[in-house]
């Protein structure tokens, strides 16, 4: 990284209705505090959200795009993973 | 008792403090938009100026309605002459370059969060509730620019050269809040508004520890005080209002 530019946050925000923050984009800032308030400016001006999490890029960890095929192709064919095989009984509601 | 005071005109002219300091200030930083220093900063500055030219629609508006001579936010922002704008002249000076403009949001969100708290039981309804709208923006314009002034006066040689010097340019132009005029005595009486002069202890407590971790040396007060809020304004004010009155001025009546 240049050392003259500032550290890029990943933004997540929680909306008004919703249960989990999702990722909505990303801000440079000179550090966490202001990054929270340019995320609050750029990504809630719409009344988005409700509450917002920031986290420098660099500390997340992610999976290597050319990983995919033995990461996730393996769980294709195993369709018996999905619940939906099971029958419910009658009295269970709202399942 | 308001009969008496419209006529007076104390509770118009105060309105008009309050709603031209934000309208003139809203104008001054609305001129980053589109030459902040990066994309989100230049949100940010913008966001500010919009939050402030919304307090100026609502705070002309009630005073529109109070004066009673049908006019409305457009024609009182747009087509008054200089001397009859009475915001402090704090807020029409150049901004600058950005600690400045940074340093000045710092020191009058620092003045309009207790003049809200203190309007919030203004026994004008009308203005209670704008108060209180408002000081849910001013705390978040507030923390901004405070979070910025440390950063700068405690940052790199330069920021710090740059910070010290807008305080020493902008600091003498804070006089003017807290200076007592007659219309602050007349709407004290009528439970209309609060006197500036009361809110100098709040400023100053939210004011000057903020400077002090910012590492800037707090000038001492001369005898210099501005006269914005009278309607005697700085030299800069003029060529403000020329842009910003254009369109009116230009097309009267115009509206989209």
């Amino acid at each position: 990284m240049n050392p003259r530019e500032w550290p890029l946050f990943e933004v997540f925000v929680r909306s008004r209705n919703g249960l989990d923050h999702k990722h909505c984009g990303s801000v440079h800032a000179p550090d966490p505090a202001l990054a929270l308030q340019m995320a609050r400016d750029v990504y809630t001006r719409r009344q988005e959200g409700a509450s917002i999490w920031v986290v420098r890029a660099d500390h997340i960890v992610a999976s290597d795009p050319e990983a995919k095929p033995e990461m996730f192709d393996p769980a294709e064919d195993k369709i018996y993973r999905h619940p939906t095989f099971y029958r419910l009984p009658d009295e269970v509601n709202h399942m | 008792m308001r009969a008496t005071l419209v006529q007076t005109g104390a509770e118009l002219q105060y309105l008009l403090r309050i709603g031209d300091s934000s309208l003139i200030l809203g104008q001054r930083l609305s001129e980053w938009c589109g030459h902040g220093p990066i994309l989100e900063e230049d949100i940010a500055l913008t966001n500010i100026a919009l939050d402030l030219i919304g307090q100026a629609r609502l705070l002309l508006s009630a005073t529109g309605e109070l004066e009673g001579r049908s006019r409305d936010e457009d024609q009182l922002a747009f087509t008054r002459p200089e001397n009859e704008y009475r915001n402090v002249s704090l807020v029409e000076l150049p901004n600058g370059d950005f600690a400045r403009t940074m340093l000045r949001n710092f020191l009058f969100a620092a003045f309009q969060g207790p003049l809200w708290e203190a309007l919030r039981t203004s026994a004008y309804e009308q203005l209670a509730a704008i108060a209180a709208k408002s000081a849910k923006e001013t705390r978040y314009h507030l923390r901004h620019a405070a979070d910025w002034t440390v950063r700068l006066g405690d940052g790199t040689e330069e920021s710090k050269q740059r910070m010290q010097r807008a305080l020493d340019y902008l600091w003498p132009y804070t006089s003017e809040l807290f200076t007592p005029t007659a219309e602050d005595d007349a709407v004290v009486e009528s439970g209309f508004g609060v006197a500036w002069s009361t809110l100098q202890p709040a400023w100053e407590a939210a004011v000057l520890p903020v400077l002090d971790l910012a590492g800037l040396k707090v000038p001492a007060r001369t005898p210099f005080v501005s006269s914005g809020k009278s309607g005697r304004h700085s030299e800069h004010m003029g060529h403000l209002l020329s842009e910003l009155q254009y369109l009116q001025r230009t097309y009267p009546g115009n509206a989209w």
